[in-house]
This record gives structure tokens, sequence and C-alpha cells, in this order.
């Protein structure tokens, strides 16, 4: 049994130029112990379609999925409170954009305490030392300090690692991570990389990445899931996507790294392909 | 020739103040800070997280007062803390900052944010603020339907492109960009750093770039600087830094970035599999 298994998960939003759908069709499984990337380009439902397994979007969205089952547990028929248990404790997300995820009204050691004590039931000095030993292992420096710092003293790639101790408080057994480490240079990327895989591996915690850098799905992902304009074009283990990728789309993406520039321009994917030739021979 | 910026030991302290049980303390966010651009060039800066970086972006677009040193714009002397800021000084200098959610105004639609800048500034018509608006927004690959959506309503690369397209709406002379394409996908990136690059072709546009991505930098900066706890550890072109770094940080920055090739992904995997 996977640990979250999604089935044909559609996303719809009222717009004012009527509805947009913004997933269209997604299935995915990750099982305990596995990492799970899924890139592509900005826009193409990442983000949503994560936050509608949370359960966190708006009213505006309307969501349906054949199946869309945690740890075998529906969470479709599941009351709201019933989803607040899990959602911040087994299933916890790191949101992307962790300045605007943050409260600016509280330190940030209230608020990672705050989720101590909601879903783990820990003494007061327990939690506060609970929460210097999460500030230190995402290399927060003087962490003892930085308890009673607001969030706007301190720095975007800080309050990105303080939303990184957050999602890690209580144990999750899966993890969902959206652009964990576009605010850090990358000796602390690596450094959170690192981390994550080494929780990965101790706990079998699952965890799925969402990047668009492709250094870091090698560096860290099993299986791999390319979407574009809501729709899954391929799913592949990490090896093969590198070694022989089957659709032009995610050779494009490969092809667009800086590193690949041709003269002054950088290609972009519309340079390269067009929407029919991505959708072509597009999995499942 | 005088430079667009020129900066000469910008200093930045910030004081924590201390509660019953705390002493206050003072951190020392940049520590002198000497660089110059001039017209048409981009001045990459990279570095550790929290060294310093946005804090001086703050200061070289005039939020924050430095704690001392000198900034000089176009050879004019800028002291806010003294003279306050003249409308024209706001409209030369503009900023992308690192954090685009934060800094949108979660009530207004895209189009009236866009517009905002030219109605505060300018006093242009209202059909030719639109216009202007409705190009922007195309010139950073979003659409004409986007123009009445809400900032919640985008993704987190759109609305760093919605952050771009308004920080150039008055024509800017410097543009500071804060990490302005780390959350945007390859392709979007590549669009973003095109238009950076036409824009600076059409106008000669000077850039301060802040990012942490070297092969972003590598390819968009003339000079670079890395800065390390506050301090700049290596200035020079990008060929001399690139070439030739000297510093210990820039050394491990080159080691760590993450690589993509086949090769590596087989000894990681191999790794794994014998643990
Ligand atoms: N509340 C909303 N109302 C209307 N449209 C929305 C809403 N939220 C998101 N969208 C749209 O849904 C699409 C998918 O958004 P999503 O945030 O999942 O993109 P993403 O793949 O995470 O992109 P990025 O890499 O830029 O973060 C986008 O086109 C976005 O504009
Ligand atoms: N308003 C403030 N009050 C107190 N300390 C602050 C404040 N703003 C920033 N700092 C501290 O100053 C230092 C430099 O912060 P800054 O935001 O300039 O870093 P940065 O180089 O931009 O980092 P990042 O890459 O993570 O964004 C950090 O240690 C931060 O905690
Ligand atoms: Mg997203
Ligand atoms: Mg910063």
């Amino acid at each position: 049994m996977s640990l979250l298994e999604v089935e044909n998960l559609v996303v719809e939003f009222q717009t004012a130029s009527g509805p947009f759908r913004a997933v269209d069709g997604v299935s995915l499984r990750v099982n305990a112990g596995e990492v799970l990337a899924i890139v592509g380009e900005s826009g193409s439902g990442k983000s949503v379609s994560m936050l509608a397994a949370m359960g966190l979007l708006p009213w505006t969205a309307k969501v349906t999925a054949d199946k869309l089952q945690f740890d075998g547990r529906n969470l479709l028929g599941m009351s709201a409170s019933e989803r607040r248990k899990i959602v911040g404790k087994d299933m916890a997300m790191i949101f992307q954009e962790p300045i605007a995820s943050l409260n600016p009204c509280f330190t940030v050691g209230f608020q990672i305490e705050e989720v101590l004590k909601v879903h783990e039931k820990l003494g007061k000095a327990a939690r506060r030392a609970r929460a210097i030993e999460l500030f230190s292992a995402v290399g927060i420096p003087n962490p003892e300090d930085r308890l009673g710092h607001f969030p706007h003293q301190m720095s975007g790639g800080q309050c990105q690692r303080v939303m990184i101790a957050i999602a890690l408080a209580c144990n999750p057994k899966l993890l969902i991570a959206d652009e964990p480490t576009t605010a850090l240079d990358v000796t602390i990327q690596k450094q959170i990389l690192d981390l994550l895989m080494r929780l990965q591996a101790e706990r079998g915690m699952g965890l799925i990445i969402i990047t668009h850098n492709m250094g870091v799905v090698a560096e860290t992902a099993d299986r791999v899931i390319v979407q574009y304009k809501g729709r899954k074009i391929e799913e592949a283990d990490v090896l093969s996507l590198f070694e022989s990728p089957k659709s032009a789309y995610t050779r494009a993406l490969l092809s667009a790294l800086p590193d690949n520039a041709t003269g002054d321009r950088l290609p972009t994917i519309a340079d390269l392909l067009s929407d029919e030739q991505i959708f072509e021979g597009a999995v499942r | 020739m005088t430079h667009v910026l020129e900066t000469r030991n910008l200093v930045r302290d910030y004081h924590i103040a201390g509660g019953i049980f705390r002493k206050g303390r003072t951190i020392h966010a940049v520590k002198g800070i000497s660089l110059a651009v001039d017209q048409g060039k981009t001045l990459a800066i990279v570095g550790e997280s929290g060294c310093g970086k946005s804090t001086l972006a703050r200061m070289i677009t005039m939020i924050d007062a430095p704690t001392a040193g000198d900034m000089l714009i176009d050879g004019q002397k800028v002291d806010i803390a003294k003279e306050g800021l003249t409308p024209e000084m706001r409209r030369k200098v503009q900023i992308v900052f690192q954090n685009p959610y934060g800094t949108l105004n979660p009530r207004k639609k895209i189009g009236d944010i866009l517009m905002e800048p030219l109605v505060i500034n300018t006093s242009m018509k209202r059909d030719e603020r639109q216009d202007r608006a409705m190009a922007m927004l195309k010139k950073v690959g979003l659409d004409e339907k986007h123009f009445g959506r809400y900032p919640h309503m985008f993704s987190g690369g759109q609305r760093q492109r919605v952050a771009i397209a308004r920080a150039l709406m008055l024509s800017p002379r410097l543009l500071v960009l804060d990490e302005p394409v780390s959350a945007l996908d390859l392709s979007v990136q590549a669009q973003v750093l095109n238009l950076l690059a036409d824009l600076q072709d059409e106008f000669q546009l000077t850039y301060v770039f802040i990012s942490h991505d070297l092969s972003v930098v590598r390819y968009i900066a003339d000079d670079v600087m890395v800065m390390y706890y506050g301090e700049a550890v290596e200035y020079g072109t990008r060929e001399e830094v690139f070439s030739d770094p000297k510093h210990a940080y820039t050394k491990t920055l080159f080691s760590a970035t993450p690589r993509a090739d086949v090769e590596s992904i087989k000894a990681r995997l191999a790794r794994k599999n014998a643990a």
C-alpha cells in the first residue's frame, strides 16, 4: 500500500472568465521511504495539486478525484476536523513562499512551539528544547537567540529554514516540499537536502519535492513526474528520465539550463515546442 | 564618466531589543561595502543566506538608511535620513523584492497593481496606462486574461513576473533584483533573463542582480561580488571571479552546486542501495 495515492485528480477554479482547470486528471502515488520529484513549468499545477491533497485550497476551488488516500485512509470522505489532525502532523508541507506563510505578528519560536503544542502535547521546556534542536538541524545560526525573532528580522533563506523546521516538527510520515531550497544558496541547499534525505532514509518518511531545479532532482529523487498545463506528461525513475527522456517536453526542459545558452539567448520551451508536440504521447 | 551607482563603505547594523531575561544585541548585517556600477552593466551579488544581500539592496534602493557610509546615484550623494527622497530619485531606482507575495497588495487586481506607479508618478491618461500595463504583462509572459485577477490566483512564478513587470513600469535607470528568478522554472527563467537583457540593450538599464544561482550569474553578470558575513570577500569581473576564485567560500559555492549528469545519479543510487 502506498502512503499517498491520488487518482484522476481534477481541480477547477471559478474565475471571472469562467471555470479554469488548473489540474486535469493527475494520478500519483508515493511509498514510505520514497522520494518523488514533480517538475514542470510555472503555472502547471504543481502547487495546486499538492494543496488539494492537503485540503488547503480556497473555497473557489472545486476538487474531485477517483481516489485520494493517505496512509490507508480516505481523505475525500473525511470531516474537516479529522483532516486537521492529519495535516500538519503526519502529512506536512513546506510552502513555496516561506515568508508569506509565517505569521508576521509572532516570533518564529512561538510559531514552531505552537505546532508542537497542538500536535505533540509536549511540556513547555520540552517544546523549547525540541524547537532549538530543529532550528540547529536546518542550519539556523544561534538557534536560542533566533527563537525570539520575528520573521521580518530574518533573511529570506532563514525564513525558509524556519518553515522547514516547522514542517519537520512532528516527524511527518509524508513531507511535501514545494520548492524548498529556492531562497537558499547552494551550500545551505546542500545541507537541507542532505537533512531531508537522511530523515527520509532513517525514518522511512515519504517525500515529494516540487522543484524546477534539475540538479536537485538528480541529487534526490527516486522517481520523477513531469507536468505541463495541469497534466502529467511523463513519469519515470530518475535515471531513465535523465538518460533517455521519452517526451519532447522533458528533453526541452533538460536543455533549458542556462549552461546550455547558445550565443546570448537562452532557449525557452516555447522556442522549441508547440502545445500539440508536448501533449503527444502524454501519460495518464 | 560618473557611475550610475556607487557606494563607499556602506554599513548597516540592526539592533535587537532585549527582553526581561535577554540582553539587547546588535547584528552587523553589512560591514562596509564599496562598489560601483556603470550604465548598461550588471553587477551580480552572490553569497550565503543571511550574509546581508537584501540589507544591501534595501539601502541601494533607498528604503533603509545606512548606519554609515556614502551612496551616490548618478554622481549625486543621497542621504534619505537627512534630506528625504525626491520623486525623481524614487523613479530612477526600482526594486524587485525577494518575496513577491508579501509586496503585492492582496486586495488589488494585477492590472491596478501595474498601473499604480503610473498613477502616482505620472499624469498619464487611463487608456494609456492600461495599454502600458497590458503590454508589460505580455512582456513578462503573462496574458490579458490575468489583468483582472488577484495576486492569490497566481502561481509562485507568475507572481514573481508580476513583481518584475511592476518594477519596470516607470522605466527606471537602476533596477535592483533580489533573487528575481530563483522561484521560476527554467523556461520562464530564460524568458525573464532574455527580457532583462533586451531591456538593458534597449534602454541602457543598469542592474544589481542578487542571486545564489551561479549558472544564472555567469550568464547575466559583467561584474561579480561575493559576500560573506556582511563583507565583500571577492569583487571583480565575471571572468576573474569564475576562472580564479580566491576565497574559500567561493570555492565551496562552486563545489556544492548540484550536478545533473547521469554519472552523478548512478553514483548516488549506488550509494543508496549500498546503505
Ligand atoms: N485561487 C486561484 N484562482 C484561480 N486560478 C488559480 C488560483 N490558484 C492558482 N491558480 C492558477 O492555477 C494554475 C496552477 O497554479 P500552481 O500554483 O499549481 O502552479 P505551479 O505549477 O506551482 O507553478 P510555479 O512553479 O510558478 O509555482 C496557475 O495558472 C494559476 O494561475
Ligand atoms: N529587520 C531586521 N532586524 C534584525 N535583524 C535583521 C533584520 N533584517 C535582517 N536582519 C539580519 O541581518 C542579516 C542579513 O540579512 P539579509 O536579509 O540581508 O540576508 P540575505 O543575504 O539577503 O540572506 P538570504 O539569501 O537568506 O535572503 C541576517 O542575519 C538577518 O537575520
Ligand atoms: Mg508553485
Ligand atoms: Mg535576502
